[in-house]
This record gives C-alpha cells, structure tokens and sequence, in this order.
C-alpha cells in the first residue's frame, strides 16, 4: 500500500502531490467530523451547530486565530517528542510525563536564579526544561535498552508519577504565599517570561518549536545520524551487525525526545502561565503521541496535524461553554480521526518515512 | 493504631485490589490470544460511566453491573475490529480507544457527576461473622468480591483445560499454526477481546458501583495501565493474577496507613506509590518474563488469503 502511493511522486508535479494529500487529509477529516456529529446526535446535542460553533470560535477573528496557534505550540513540541524516538521503533508515550518534569525544572531555574537577566536566564530554563525531560525519560530508555521493560508501559505509568510531583512542590516549598486560593507558585519575573508577538499570547516558543522542526527534519534526511536511525528502525538486528550501537542510540533518542517534551512544559509555563499550576497541561503529551502517529513522523505532517488538533481543542472550549458538554468530548473527535486512519491506512500520506 | 483502622485498611486494600483483578484478567485472556489492549483505560471508563448511569437510572445496581461489562464487551469489539478485521497496529489502536474512551465516558457520565446511587448490597459471609473481631461494618463486602477469586480460577480452568482454551493459547502462541490446526484465529481473537472485555467491565461497575459510589471523569487513574503492568508481573497467568492485585491492594492499604499513622509525607507523594511500585515490580521481574509471554503477543494476523 505504501509502494502506491510512492510510486507516482517521483514523476507526478508536486502540485498534484500536494493536492493528492491535502483531498486525503479533508477525507479523513469529513468521516470523522460525520461520525463525532452522529454520536452527538445520540447524546442528543445539535451536531450542526456544535461543529459549526467550533470553527467560528477557532477561526472567526484574528485573535482567535491567535489562540490556536498558541494550543499549536506544545503540540509540535510533543509531537516531535514521539517522533524522534518512533524512527528507532520506540514508541514514547509519556511525553505527558516529560513535560511536567521539563516545566518542573525549569521553574526551579526560574525560581532560583530570579536575579539573572533575561539573555543568561531564559536559555538557562531551556536547557532545564531539556534536562528534567530528558532524565525523566532516561529511566524507561535505560530499561528498553537493558531489554528489562518495553518503554511503552514504563513511560505510561511516569506519566501518572510525574503531576503527582509537581503538585507535591506547587503545595509544599514553592508555594506561592500570596494567593491563598489557587495553590501555585509565585509568579516568575519578567526575565524569565518568553517575549510574545503583536499583543497575542503566541510566545517565543513557536519559533523555536519550528526551528526544532527543520532541524529534525534536516537531520532525519541529511546527517549519518538520521541514516542510522532509520537503519535501526527498518531492521534492529541488520543495523547492530553493520556495527550501528543499538543500545547508545536508543538511551541517546528516548533521552532527546523527553528533552523536547520537556520544552513544551518549559514554554507554557515561561510563555502562558507565567507560574507553575498543578495539572496545566489538558493531555499535550498524549495528544503530541495522535499527532505524531497521524502523520507518520513526517515534518510537515506534523505541522499540519498540531494546528487541526490545535483546532479541534480549542473547538473544546466552546463546546464546553456553548453545548454544555465536558471538555473531554473533544477526545471523541480526535480518537474517531485515529480510528479513521487505523481502519483505512491508505488514506495517511506515507511520506519517505522522513 | 488500633485494631479497628488496620482491619480498616485491610478492609480498602480488598476493595481496591478487586477492580483490578478482575481488568487483569480480562487482559489475560486478550494477550493470551495474541492482543496487547492498550485501551483498556479508556474501556474501563467507559464501563464505569456506563454502569453507574444505568444504575443511577434503574436504582438496581445488578443490571448496572450487567450494562457496564456489556459495555465493557463492547469497546473491546471496538478495539477488535481496528486490530483483527482492519489488521491495525495494536499499540497505536489501543491508544486511539483509550483517547475515544476518554471522551465518550465524559459525555456518559455528564449528567451523573454527584448522583447517589443504590450500591451493590454489602453482606458477611456466614463463616466470617463468627469471627469476632472481623464482624465490622468493614468486613462486609459485595457480591463481587467474593466472587473474584473464583472467577480467577475460572478463568485458569477456560485457559488451561478447555479445548476453547487451548485454540486461544494457539492463537496467541502462533496464529498460522492453529489455522492449520483447524481455528479461526480471528473468531478466537474476538471472543477472547469480548470476554476480556466483560470482565474489564465488571472490575469497572466494582469500581464505579460498589466502591466508591461515584462517577468522576478519569476516576480510573491508571488503573488500567497498571492492570496491563500486572499482566506481564503475573507472566500471564490468572493465578498470579491474584498475587500482583494484592500486591497493589497492599501499597494502597500502605498509602492509607500512612497517612492515618499522621507521619507528614504528602499525599500527593503517596499517591505515586502504586505506580512506583508497579515500576519496581516490572524491573525485577524483567528478565525472566520473556519465556512465558506468548510468542506471537502484538503482531498482526495477516490471515491466509492468496
């Protein structure tokens, strides 16, 4: 199924390719918006008009245009978080984990050395974030690469460990003395606050999640590293007779990839909320995991895919407000556009495995 | 620390070590035939919301239970139509159902969040009472938790000395193999996801219905990845099963002795200790359960057509 659906790029105009791609993607788009309006018409809402509600809210004014690309930005982040490490056949599904101790260690940072200024402190969280990712995913890649444990349990259960954390230090020594209602830390100084763009709340981390994008996309493509790795991915036991060190690039690509969740956690706190809060992230890291599967790890599918589910939460916000419908429902959406393509395969673009 | 709060927690570690044999052993019998479900978070949810709204409906918790394990049934057929009729990847597929059951138990549940319910009544076997120092209200306990061990052996009996067994466990072992043997992998695949499904749905009415009374969005907090966890610690076997759902019993029932012993550790850091150990158990127990998992556990069953 893949052969077909390559064969033809490499003769074809790339406008059609694109074209090809963008039908696919409205096709599975159209069934899964049919399908999530036919169980709202059981549940016995008015699907038109909460599908309808949906896109107005996202994309009717520039500000709230705005705001989807801010719900876009950890999403690339932990897309790219389960990307990377899916090119060696690791499935990391706790980038939800990852991101939460990213976001913890760098509020540390930012706690701690409050007095820096904004040139030294703010990559100083960055790194953090990268650090407190990382580790945390050192733990599941050390046990895959022991064979002791598949990852994908692992990372499952240290998403439930990580909040639990977190919420420990937002209660216990980092509490935040002046506001006795919500419990959170103090909020950071404006040293440590990532600069915002024409007086939205799209923040710094954007470009630095599209950077990070292009670089996974370059060095995927063109670097011995990204060869490597798709080495490892296509046939483990081929690449570790070609002397590939199996075990080094699998701590070594877990590590990266909870170092970039962990830059999502970073760039929420620093460029959303300003402070540490319990439970901040409604499922970055889970939905990252969709968005990663859905475009098969391709750069630019990923880019495509953060800002529809982007959308589609946003969507969750007014359904919330307008239908009276829990939060959660926009996971009915997204799950149905998972099944869509589980159940049809041919209809996702198989890249060139980037 | 009185007699009374030991047995108290002895009383809660029962409680809530049952909701989690019973998901484990549905995932038994899913993995012994071949099927890792990831999904079972979401389908526990969904059972959960389920059974307590038909409950909440009715006022009978017995046909609450029945609607939570049909319902339970019923998500695993969904997960078994992605992974054995459209050959999806399992893992990918378990996720995209625990995402759908994230949603779906939500907008189930909606109206019921706050509800009181009629629970499962709660009894004394007759051979405990005469004890006199377990005849508490504490001691009482439901239907289905007397009836989990049995189930456990039940389940072992189906596995181990049923022909029904035996073709489940070819399956899981070797899919080609027990078509040429005279199966059908797939029909088998399903029942096993079907049957799996309803005991992930009784652990979940336990747990909705019978323990806590309450329907709360994500209420299973994990409890089906750790069920999914105990299945390799039990090295698939139901009667190990029992071992690692008193396990986790235990570190709730240590969690809750510690905070009614006041030592000043933070509930939010007690909260990890299931997990944690779950981690820990998995790690030692790591390098011998490759053996004992079935061979072709995970891959697809491409079927035999030309």
């Amino acid at each position: 199924m893949s052969q077909t659906t390559e064969a033809p790029a490499r003769t074809s105009l790339p406008a059609l390719n694109i074209l090809l791609v963008i039908v696919r993607y409205l096709i599975i788009f159209l069934v899964a918006f049919g399908l999530f309006g036919v169980i709202l018409l059981i549940a016995g809402k008015d699907p038109v008009l909460a599908i309808q509600d949906t896109f107005s809210s996202t994309l009717g004014s520039a500000y709230n245009f705005s705001e989807v690309i801010v719900k876009m930005i950890p999403l690339l982040f932990t897309a790219i978080a389960v990307a990377l490490p899916s090119r060696v056949g690791l499935i990391n599904v706790g980038a939800e984990g990852q991101l939460y101790m990213g976001a913890w260690l760098a509020t540390w940072g930012a706690l701690t050395f409050a007095s820096l200024p904004a040139w030294i402190l703010l990559p100083l969280m960055v790194v953090l974030g990268m650090i407190g990712g990382g580790l945390w995913a050192l733990v599941p890649a050390f046990l895959r690469a022991r064979g002791w444990v598949n990852e994908t349990i692992t990372t499952l259960l240290m998403n439930y460990v990580a909040p639990s954390v977190v919420t420990f230090f937002i209660y216990g020594p980092w509490r935040s003395p002046f506001n006795s209602l919500y419990p959170q830390t103090v909020d950071f100084v404006p040293a440590a606050r990532l600069p915002t763009f024409f007086g939205t709340r799209v923040h710094l981390g954007l470009i630095l999640a599209i950077v990070l994008a292009v670089l996974y996309w370059f060095a995927m493509k063109y670097t011995r590293w990204g060869l490597e790795m798709r080495a490892i991915g296509g046939n483990p036991q081929a690449a570790r007779r070609n002397g590939i060190p199996l075990t080094l690039y699998i701590v070594a690509v877990m590590c990266l990839g909870g170092a970039i969740a962990g830059l999502a956690g970073t760039s929420e706190i620093s460029g959303i909320h300003g402070r540490l809060r319990p439970g901040f992230s409604p499922g970055f890291g889970y939905m990252g995991f969709l968005i990663s599967w859905l475009s098969g790890g391709n750069p630019i599918g990923i880019l495509v895919m953060s800002f529809v589910v982007a959308l589609i939460s946003s969507g969750g916000d007014i359904l919330q407000i307008n239908q009276g419908l829990p939060f959660a429902v926009v996971n009915i959406l997204l799950a149905i556009t998972l099944f869509v393509v589980l159940a049809r395969p041919a209809l996702l673009v198989k890249g060139k495995k980037a | 620390m009185s007699l009374l709060s030991i047995l108290g927690v002895i009383s809660s570690a029962i409680f809530s070590g049952t909701s989690l044999l019973y998901t484990t052993l549905g995932e038994i019998l899913d993995e012994r035939a071949g099927i890792v479900n990831l999904g079972l978070e979401g389908v526990l949810l969904v059972s959960a919301a389920a059974g307590f709204g038909v409950t909440s409906q009715t006022g009978n918790p017995y046909i609450g239970v029945l609607a939570a394990m049909l319902a339970g049934g019923l998500m695993n057929l969904l997960f078994g139509f992605l992974v054995i009729t459209r050959r999806a990847n399992q893992l990918a597929s378990g996720l995209a159902v625990m995402f759908f059951g994230f949603g779906l138990s939500a907008l189930i549940g909606k109206p019921y969040v706050g509800a009181r319910i009629n629970s499962l009544p709660r009894f004394m076997l007759p051979g405990l009472a005469s004890i006199p120092a377990l005849n508490t209200s504490q001691f009482k306990f439901d239907l289905l938790i007397y009836m989990v061990v049995p189930m456990a052996m039940l389940i072992w009996w189906l596995l181990f000395r049923t022909r029904w067994g035996l073709s489940l466990r070819a399956v899981g072992e070797n899919a080609n193999t027990a078509f040429a043997a005279g199966r059908n992998p797939r029909r088998v695949q399903y029942q096993a996801l079907f049957f799996g499904g309803l005991l992930a749905g009784l652990g979940a009415a336990h747990l909705s219905i019978a323990w806590t009374m309450t329907w709360a969005e994500f209420m299973t907090a994990g409890r089906g990845f750790i069920a999914v966890a105990l299945v390799i610690f039990s090295k698939w076997h139901p009667a190990r099963a029992i071992a690692g759902a008193l396990l986790f019993g235990g570190a709730v029932a240590f969690q809750l002795l510690l905070q009614a012993s006041g030592i000043a550790i933070s509930p939010f850091l007690l909260d990890t200790i299931p997990y944690v150990l779950t981690l820990v158990v998995l790690i030692v127990w790591g390098g011998t359960r490759k053996y004992a998992a079935p061979a072709s556990l995970g891959r697809v069953y491409q079927g035999t057509e030309q």
